[in-house]
């Protein structure tokens, strides 16, 4: 290595290799590659676009899905009131007269977005690619800079096809070692969350590495990624290596033949370089860490499942111990309350997070393992299993896991962002205490006065048959 | 987008800490075309006692009537942390409020704020107490001053009191001058069209 030679971490490459201008004075300007949008967070560019007469500059590189609030019972356009449909036909008729392609109502490849863009091949290595949705961070698991943008970037990115950011801090979150049997992506993330408090990365970009996440498939990565922003987060990123290659490949819309080999060959660049500083730095031991189930209303408010509920006393931080009075009360819960004591009526298997097709075998896998006992759904409890598309969806009932979930007792409903924020009719009741895969239990998140505990689907799917939270390993 | 130089108002403390962005605008009120008609929705959880929204709830801050007409919002930690919703400032902004003060806010809220001209202000640990003990209970009139980049009070024992407060260069010239920033940028067009002349084939 020469000596002029600076080391950069993959955060700083992407950078580089998308930075139009960076003049004195001024917020640097990227180049933005893939835009994905949706019915709820672009209406207004749009009518900013017709205000003031400008075209979108790219339309190809603009991809439209409806997910936010759809029906997961019905394809029908209108099954989810009037003001989604609204909002859907906006987005139908804006994407006609911006010439951007959309995935309508059950097309088949509509979906939510950070489950389509991936399964697509949208989704590629040494990209910027934003939406105006935060889970975004969520194709970071393809070494891809990817993040959650406003209504107003939203309409910058469509008339300019570039973004004005600052540079965030970089942050390496190392997972060393492998965990132990049964601990899924989510107990990973989770458990991270626990360490860093929900808003520990806070202005940094974050690069998940270490043997642990270097074992995981595409799907267990993205899920990974997708909580970046639950800790702060401007992004998550993990380096794309042979995994991510294979799974790209072939993709309906990924490169192909020469391109894409050429494609593979910049993307071996993108890793940080071995002396590459990081601005902060946090290790885990995979060993160490245990299936998670949140007990709060953020997502830092976490624990495992051989642990209680905490007591505003065991934190020493002021505010955390106000949060944790506070998010007792909300949630009905006694500190020293032994999780696997928990009981749930509600359980949703669905959202960016958690709905993939692997994500479905896992759970389906738990269920018949119950189901071979002759158990099955509790009767006080309401389960649904929201595929994250309609690929994922033709795909599991293909392998017949539908009918796992259905003879169980679970709901096998359409794609969509379904219960993970509720704003089609899947919607918690005040008082309902669900077990949800999803990224968010903020009160009220998933229905007024409504209680969420985050899990990963495994543990979902178990709560839904015994009616609360289980060690599956003990 | 307007311009914002100096605003003199009311500060209203809202002593939460995470207040993310449910909370801020619950998703129910996500579902307009338009860009306005998000105030009324404003902490609707909080601020009201039903699902409907027609009875106020007369424990949540800004129901007290000593902080009616605040255009100030004082915050705690990680304020507008969660998604990016940018109907969360619109709605924030259409209640009435000009600044947002905190010790911390989420990275997409804040960049959401510069981009309508709300303004978001950082200033210590420390400092934010001091405006807390200020403004509970009391009224508190604060100027912010944004070619300054600091905001001031007259404290209890008539002391005149500055905090200073950093903002980019171009953030604050944008909100200074109600910069169009597609417009801006359009006019660089041609770096625009250089870079993706130089872009590989598979990007
Ligand atoms: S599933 Fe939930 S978190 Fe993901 S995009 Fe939809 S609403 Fe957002």
């Amino acid at each position: 290595m020469s000596a002029t030679h600076t080391s950069l971490t993959m955060y700083e490459k992407l950078w580089q290799n998308h930075l139009v201008e960076d003049v004195k004075d001024e917020t640097p300007l990227l180049f933005v590659d893939r835009h994905l949008i949706h019915e709820v967070t672009s209406p207004q560019a749009f009518a900013n676009l017709r205000f003031h007469n400008r075209p979108v500059r790219h339309p190809k590189r603009t991809i439209a899905t409806m997910d936010h609030n759809i029906s997961t019972r019905s394809i029908k356009i209108d099954a989810a009131g009037e003001g989604a449909a609204n909002q859907l036909r906006a987005l139908e008729k804006n994407c006609k007269d911006f010439g951007i392609e959309l995935f309508g109502m059950g097309h088949k490849n509509q979906g939510i977005a950070h489950v389509m863009g991936p399964e697509l091949g949208l989704t590629l290595p040494g990209t910027i690619i934003v939406c105006g949705d935060s889970h975004t961070a969520t194709h970071g698991a393809f070494g891809a800079l990817a993040f959650g943008i406003g209504t107003s970037e939203v309409e910058h990115v469509f008339a300019t096809q570039t973004l004005r950011q600052n540079k965030a801090k970089t942050m390496k979150i190392e997972v060393k070692g492998h965990v132990g049997n049964g601990i899924s992506a989510k107990d990973i993330i989770l458990a991270i969350i626990g360490k860093t408090g929900s808003a520990g990365a806070t202005g940094y970009v974050v690069e998940y590495c270490g043997e642990a996440i270097e074992a995981l498939s595409m799907e267990e990565r993205m899920t990974v990624c997708n909580m970046s922003i639950e800790f702060g987060a401007k992004a998550g990123l993990v380096a794309p290596d042979q995994t991510t290659f294979d799974y790209v490949e072939g993709k309906e819309y990924a490169p192909k033949g020469d391109v894409f080999e050429q494609a593979v060959s910049d993307w071996k660049q993108l890793k940080s370089d071995d002396d590459a500083v990081f601005d902060s730095v946090l290790t885990l031991e995979a060993k160490d860490i245990k299936a998670q189930v949140t007990w709060g209303t953020n997502p830092g408010q976490v624990i495992s499942i051989d642990g209680c509920v905490p007591s505003p006393d065991s934190f020493n931080d002021p505010i955390e111990k106000e949060s944790c009075v506070n998010a007792l009360a909300y949630m009905d819960l006694t500190a020293g309350t032994k999780i696997t004591d928990i009981h749930v009526n509600k359980v949703f298997i669905g959202s960016c997070t958690n709905s993939r097709i692997e994500d479905l075998r896992a759970a389906a896998g738990v269920v018949e393992n119950y189901t071979a006992k002759g158990q099955s759904v509790q009767a006080s409890v309401d389960a649904i299993v929201v595929p994250g598309s309609y690929r994922v969806k033709a795909q599991a009932e293909n392998e017949g896991l539908d009918k796992i979930f259905s003879d169980a007792g679970f709901e096998w409903r359409l794609p969509g962002c379904s219960m993970c924020l509720g704003m089609n009719d899947d919607v918690l009741e005040a008082g309902d205490r669900c077990a949800s895969t999803s990224n968010r239990n903020f009160e009220g998140r998933q229905g007024r006065g409504s209680r969420t505990h985050l899990v990963s689907p495994e543990m979902a799917a178990a709560a839904a048959i015994t009616g609360h939270f289980v060690d599956l390993n003990s | 987008m307007e311009k914002f130089t100096t605003h003199t108002g009311l500060v209203v403390p809202l002593d939460i800490a995470n207040v993310d962005t449910d909370q801020i605008i619950p998703k129910q009120f996500l579902q307009k075309t338009e860009r306005v008609g998000f105030g009324v929705h404003l902490f609707h959880d909080s601020r009201y006692l039903d699902h409907s929204g027609k009875e106020p709830n007369p424990e949540f801050i800004l129901n007290v009537p000593a902080y009616q007409g605040a255009s100030i919002l004082l915050a705690r930690e990680n304020f507008g942390c969660g998604s990016s919703r940018e109907h969360a400032p619109w709605a924030l902004e259409e209640y009435g409020f000009k600044a947002v003060i905190a010790p911390s806010f989420a990275d997409i809220f804040y960049g959401n704020c510069i981009n309508i001209g709300l303004l978001p202000i950082k200033l210590s640990e420390d400092e934010i107490e001091q405006l807390f003990a200020q403004a509970d209970g009391a009224k508190l009139n604060l100027t912010v001053d944004l070619p300054n980049s600091n905001v001031s009070f007259t404290n209890a024992k008539g002391e005149q009191i500055i905090f200073n407060f950093s903002l980019s260069k171009f953030q604050k010239y944008s909100l200074e001058n109600g910069v169009d920033s597609v417009g801006w940028t359009l006019g660089k067009l041609e770096k625009i069209e250089a870079f993706e002349a130089k872009m590989p084939t598979w990007q």
